[in-house]
């Protein structure tokens, strides 16, 4: 579904992505994994146009996504849930919903978007008992599940989800991750990017490692989970013995 | 509903002047500033972009009716729909560079459009009559009904306010207004959810400057004279000044702005020398003690006081 080949991207001067290949299947969920810096970020901005200036290819169903706005990537099917989730604090939980459908109701899609704000609002049940309360008000983990409804509202065949684990107590990223899992159920294709590599892992098909701009991993889920360097690395597992030796 | 209340209200209002010609036009002014204020409003308020030079439309409007009915010797009917078209292909014209500037920079570019439309009314003497402004403008009247009486034109311009106010509460409870109220909170998220946002903020600029227009029109056949005086900078900022007393982003807001900005000098002129003075420390009151505006401190201490009666009935 996703085929990103030799993908440099920049960062003002600075090249922040140099040379990535990924590749994510229909129905499939993968993780991109990488500390602070790595890159993740500017690798979802890349596909979802927020940034420009990148080289290298984009495909998504077959066809390039290069020079393309985000609005019409969003109408290809791609919708991003964005790092810090960025929704609209001053506006009401079903306006924040109701944003995330802006293309289709332009398309004049009011029966599928009513339909669809049902499923949402059943899927976080939270968000229905809030629904006419500002959207600043909510806590964190209602504002990630927001922010990931509101992406879902505009029935992408492809859902970014960056950082979605960021600044939320464990309990709800759990609930958060349960969800995707039962997103990808329904057929859809999701990649996710986290620093959280536990939790990414635990959920994903496929994962892979990015580093300082290079991709220096791929491959099972299971098998990074296993790996020697990611579990040095992301999951800090000789730390915390090390840390428990001496306490 | 709210709207058959205002519009019984405007027309007892009406009713209740017979007459009384100073309330009547002093009321027409309310109106005419209304519908300034409503359209800013839209710009600033929704779509959070600052616009000082919002007068220049206000200008265009009055300027290209006058020119049109005084020199070609129009009927103000005909001429009405090329003020409309001519400020809202200038403010696109303008809008496609500039709307890409954000906070003060677009404040800094609308400012200098602003200042360039003065110099142009002012200087461009065949057209616009130069400083001496554009004498024998010809007053509104429709199948013979004369609508420059105090009262018929009251209602002419209420009824131009009812209907941007209709047009503009059914724009914001939409897919638009929505989209507006996210790009000022954040372009890039508005843009993440697939909102254009430079066409969204070219479309509001666009709306906003044709009903600017529609009150330069509404001014122009209203006191029959215009000059470069009414179209300044500081006419921009005295726009600027009611979105922000009446509180932005509420229709409601710009009706409450508008008619406080325009009252407040009348009932301030006993003081004579002082006037200034006390005009410009009531404006700092008011922010101070109502930081959201009129309509939100309003709204705000009601809403207080009910708390409060209903805890000593509690009690």
């Amino acid at each position: 579904m996703l085929q990103i080949r030799n993908l440099k991207c920049y960062y003002g001067g600075i090249r922040a992505l140099s040379g990535v290949s990924l590749s994510v299947s229909r129905g499939e969920l993968v993780a991109l994994i990488g500390a602070n810096g790595a890159g993740k970020s500017t690798l979802l901005q890349a596909i979802c146009g927020l940034s420009s200036s990148w080289e290298g290819e984009i495909l998504f169903d077959g066809k390039s996504l290069a020079g393309l706005k985000p609005p019409a990537i969003v109408a290809r099917g791609v919708s991003m849930v964005p790092e810090g989730r960025l929704i609209f604090p001053p506006l009401s939980v079903l306006d924040n919903l109701k944003l995330g459908a802006y293309l289709r109701y332009r398309q004049r899609d009011h029966v599928g978007v009513s339909q669809d704000l049902e499923k949402i609002l059943d899927l976080f049940p939270v968000l229905r008992e809030r629904s006419k309360q500002n959207a600043g008000t909510l806590s964190g983990g209602e504002q990630q599940m927001l922010a990931v409804g509101r992406s879902l509202m505009a029935n992408p065949k492809f859902l970014l989800l960056d950082e979605p684990s960021m600044g939320l107590a464990p309990l709800v990223v759990r609930k958060i991750f349960d969800t995707l899992v039962q997103l990808r159920e329904t057929g859809l294709t999701i990649l996710i990017v986290e620093q959280n590599a536990q939790a990414a892992l635990e959920i994903a098909d496929r994962g892979y490692v990015l580093e300082t701009g290079r991709m220096v991993l791929a491959g099972e889920a299971s098998q990074l989970l296993a790996d020697k360097e990611v579990k040095r690395a992301y999951l800090g597992k000789d730390y915390s013995k090390f840390y428990e030796g001496r306490g | 509903m709210v709207f058959t209340l205002f519009a019984a209200v405007i027309i007892c209002t009406g009713a209740a002047l017979e007459g009384d010609y100073y309330h009547e036009q002093l009321l027409t002014f309310i109106g005419i500033f209304t519908l300034l204020a409503v359209g800013l409003n839209m710009l600033m308020g929704y779509a959070g972009q600052i616009s000082l030079g919002h007068a220049a439309f206000y200008g265009i409007g009055a300027y290209t009716t006058g020119a049109l009915t005084v020199h070609l010797q129009w009927s103000p009917w005909a001429s009405l729909p090329c003020a409309l078209i001519m400020a809202g292909v200038i403010a696109y014209i303008v809008g496609k560079p500039t709307l890409k500037l954000s906070g003060y920079y677009l404040g800094m570019g609308t400012l200098g459009f602003g200042m360039i439309m003065h110099v142009l009314f002012r200087e461009w003497t065949t057209i616009t009559g130069g400083p001496n402004g554009l004498v024998g403008i010809p007053s509104l009247s429709l199948w013979g009904l004369d609508l420059s009486t105090g009262r018929n034109y009251l209602y002419v311009v209420w009824g131009c306010v009812l209907l941007t106010f209709f047009i503009c509460d059914r724009l914001v409870n939409s897919r638009v207004g929505r989209a507006l109220r996210a790009i000022h909170y954040s372009e890039q998220a508005a843009s993440a959810v697939g909102v254009d946002t430079a066409k969204a903020k070219l479309q509001v600029f666009v709306f906003s400057a044709v009903v600017a227009a529609l009150a330069g029109f509404l001014y122009a056949h209203m006191v029959m004279f215009i000059s470069p005086g009414t179209f300044t900078f500081l006419a921009s900022v005295k726009l600027v000044a009611m979105v922000v007393i009446g509180g932005m982003a509420s229709i409601w807001g710009a009706l409450l702005g508008a008619t406080f900005l325009t009252l407040l000098p009348e009932h301030l002129s006993v003081f004579a020398d002082y006037e200034m003075i006390i005009y410009g420390g009531i404006l700092m009151g008011v922010m101070i003690f109502l930081p959201q505006g009129l309509t939100r401190g309003v709204l705000d201490i009601y809403e207080k006081f009910r708390a409060k009666r209903k805890g000593t009935v509690e009690d």
